[in-house]
């Protein structure tokens, strides 16, 4: 180990000295921005508020056109999450037309063409907006709104990111850069021309519950709602983490003991 | 087949009977029970029981993760949400099998590095080494055909990626290795056909694995475990059974484990993930970077460091098959660093080396050091990697083992003070 250490912290010195070059420039997504969120840490679990009201903003804002294709109406009323009772979910699922058909005489359509529809029930997930993902593009200047129902565990920065990216347009963009006409400035997109509209204002939504509905209000909201759509486990991941931790940590205890017992007479 | 006089007796009649027919109760009182296994083991040796844990844990979870998935390229990756949400602990399950294959790696090469540090690959042990080559070449197979299985975005392009390097085989014999792409496929590119088989595959190799593990400890119970002190076992003075005294101590280390794993699946599941892999896959879009799991990194950072594609395939594999020769390349008349002052400091610059190449893997390929204002690119400091990774098998252990002089040995494990007092 004599040579190593040296060589190891000499090495290391390399590595921080010599930082990776950036890609300076133009266009580099800033970092997300640093906000907290109630579900972070090993015992954070979601706000039952936040995830009612951030269910709205997806209702309200964001399902005309981003699909929640992974999400069952039956998990709004599941234990860590928004909290919903089981006739709320079920009121929730009814609002919503899902594809049905064909029927018994073997109808896809009524009579005006138009396909079957019939009212969610719990089994169901949520509906997408668009029937596929040409129709989507099409009403979209080409852009397709990508799924919302991991897009938290699918992007770098993950809880932060779409709140930075929520919160992140409005700036005026510096000189030299250039918007493309049909795209919209935001610094925390990789590339800064983003193809989504500012989706969110100050009282998109009229939250019940009295909190004021202004733009970070409602992407902190939104933000912890998607996340529990992604991971609607984790609490009870978690709770079961916290109590395999203890039992594993109480057994290598009972297990060092017994160790140096019987080795005593052996070393 | 341990070492010595088996000392099974058995107590029932129904024991006597079985003995004479099967002597399934005297194999495992023999090699569980009583093997005798030199007392001075350290920490480093405790892995090879939590890697033979780590397998069937990993076969257990496995198992059941296959009645609830479906290989099929459409609904593979909606199979994986759906434990993840609506199977009964699915996400544990899948947090813990994924996380596993992590941990996995990390037991194995520290099993690796112990086994090196300690001479564990020389006479008698040769068999014993090349067998445990044999299972991480499978490790290495069977990890990548899972991660292709939650056909996600870095599913497919690594699945893409590493079927591509057959075509290197092209630059030798025309078409051949386009043919072997095509074979491996099912078709013209990474598609249904091709999940189908790498789920099939997935599901035989570690039960493959298994089976050479039992050859492994069976090519350690003949000559015994090696030891720090990489001198034999003199007499049973040297020794304990493995029972209790490494059952127990083994165990310890076992849940010290077992608390980094739990930490890992309970609260940073996705820490050693790949965010690209919660989008489904998709043929028409390249993620940014494709870059294999944090336990192939090495190999990657050689691959990528060499501009002619099918050198580049021939330096990858022979990273893993010039371990194989380690026994036979290694010309020291003693096993133990302890022993090597010459040696020693080289094997952990190769520590270093692999930490470096695994550093380099996971960055851009042109990414670009700036050293003082002056930009090196990181092919090079990942060709000098490589480069002594090589140097170190076939130069440095011929040839260091012929130049040292090793430290005097103790004369047994029993009596190492007093050895060293003389």
């Amino acid at each position: 180990m004599r040579i190593s250490l040296p060589l190891g912290l000499a090495l290391a010195a390399t590595l921080a000295t010599g930082a990776l070059a950036a890609e300076a420039g133009l266009g580099h997504a800033l970092p997300p921005k640093d906000v907290s969120f109630s579900f972070e840490g090993p015992f954070g679990t979601y706000d039952r508020g936040a995830l009612q009201r951030g269910f709205q903003v997806y209702k309200e804002v964001c399902s005309a056109c981003h699909s929640l294709n992974r999400v069952a109406f039956h998990a709004l009323a599941d234990e860590g999450g928004p909290g919903f009772t089981e006739a709320q979910a079920k009121a929730i699922a009814a609002g919503y037309k899902v594809p049905a058909g064909p029927n018994d005489k073997g109808e896809t359509t009524d009579a005006n063409g138009t396909p079957l529809t019939r009212p969610g029930i719990l089994a169901d997930h949520f509906p997408a907006p668009f029937p596929n993902d040409e129709a989507a593009r099409t009403a979209n200047n080409g852009a397709l709104p990508p799924d919302l129902s991991i897009i938290e565990k699918a992007r770098n920065g993950g809880a932060h990111y779409v709140y930075s990216i929520l919160t992140g347009f409005g700036e005026k963009p510096p000189a030299g850069f250039k918007v493309i006409d049909g795209k919209y400035y935001n610094p925390y997109f990789e590339g800064w021309n983003i193809s989504m509209p500012p989706p969110l204002n100050a009282n998109s939504v009229t939250y019940s519950d009295g909190t004021k509905a202004t733009v970070e209000q409602e992407a902190h909201d939104v933000v912890t709602f998607l996340a529990w759509a992604g991971e609607p486990k984790m609490e009870e991941r978690k709770r079961m983490g916290f109590g395999v931790m203890l039992f594993l940590i109480a057994f290598a205890g009972v297990l060092f003991l017994s160790y140096r017992k019987l080795w005593a007479d052996q070393h | 087949m341990s070492a010595g006089e088996s000392t099974y007796v058995p107590k029932s009649g129904f024991a006597r009977w079985m003995d004479s027919r099967l002597p399934i109760m005297r194999f495992a009182h023999d090699t569980m029970l009583t093997y005798p296994t030199p007392k001075n083991l350290n920490i480093w040796y405790t892995f090879g029981g939590i890697l033979a844990i780590m397998l069937v844990f990993q076969i257990l979870t496995g198992i059941v993760l296959a009645m609830h998935y479906v290989a099929n390229d459409k609904m593979a990756f909606d199979s994986v949400e759906n434990i993840m949400r609506d199977v009964n602990y699915g996400w544990l399950l899948r947090y813990a099998h994924a996380n596993g294959a992590s941990m996995f790696f990390l037991a194995v090469y520290v099993h690796i590095f112990r086994g090196l540090y300690y001479g564990s690959y020389k006479a008698p042990r040769e068999v014993l080494w090349i067998l445990g080559v044999i299972i991480y070449v499978l490790m290495i197979a069977t990890a990548f055909l899972g991660y292709v299985l939650p056909w996600g975005q870095m599913s497919f392009w690594a699945a893409t990626v590493i079927t591509n390097l057959f075509s290197s085989i092209d630059q030798i014999i025309p078409h051949l290795g386009t043919a072997i792409s095509t074979w491996l496929w099912g078709g013209f590119a990474v598609g249904d056909p091709t999940l189908n088989r790498f789920f099939s595959l997935h599901y035989l190799l570690p039960f493959v694995i298994f089976a050479v593990v039992g050859l492994h400890i069976w090519a350690l119970h003949v000559p015994g475990n090696n030891n720090p002190l990489g001198i034999d076992v003199k007499g049973p003075q040297d020794t304990v059974p493995f029972h209790p005294y490494y059952t127990v101590k083994d165990g310890f280390y076992l849940v010290l484990f077992f608390i980094v794993f739990a930490g890992l699946v309970f609260y940073a599941p996705n820490f050693v993930g790949d965010v690209e892999n919660y989008q489904p896959a998709n043929p028409l879009v390249t993620p940014p970077e494709i870059v294999p799991e944090w336990y192939l990194l090495p190999f990657y950072a050689m691959l990528r460091s060499i501009p002619q594609k099918l050198v580049g395939v021939i330096v990858l594999f022979g990273a893993l098959a010039v371990l194989a020769f380690a026994p036979w390349l290694d010309t020291s008349k003693v096993r133990s660093m302890r022993f090597r002052p010459m040696m020693k400091p080289f094997f952990w610059i190769l520590v270093l080396d692999c930490i470096l190449l695994g550093y380099l893997g996971a960055n851009r390929p042109d990414a670009t050091w700036n050293l003082g204002g002056i930009e090196i690119s990181l092919v090079w400091p990942a060709r000098l990697g490589t480069a002594y990774y090589y140097a170190y098998f076939l130069l440095l252990m011929p040839l260091i083992g012929l130049l040292e002089t090793p430290k005097p040995l103790p004369d047994s494990i029993a009596k190492p003070v007093l050895a060293a007092a003389e």
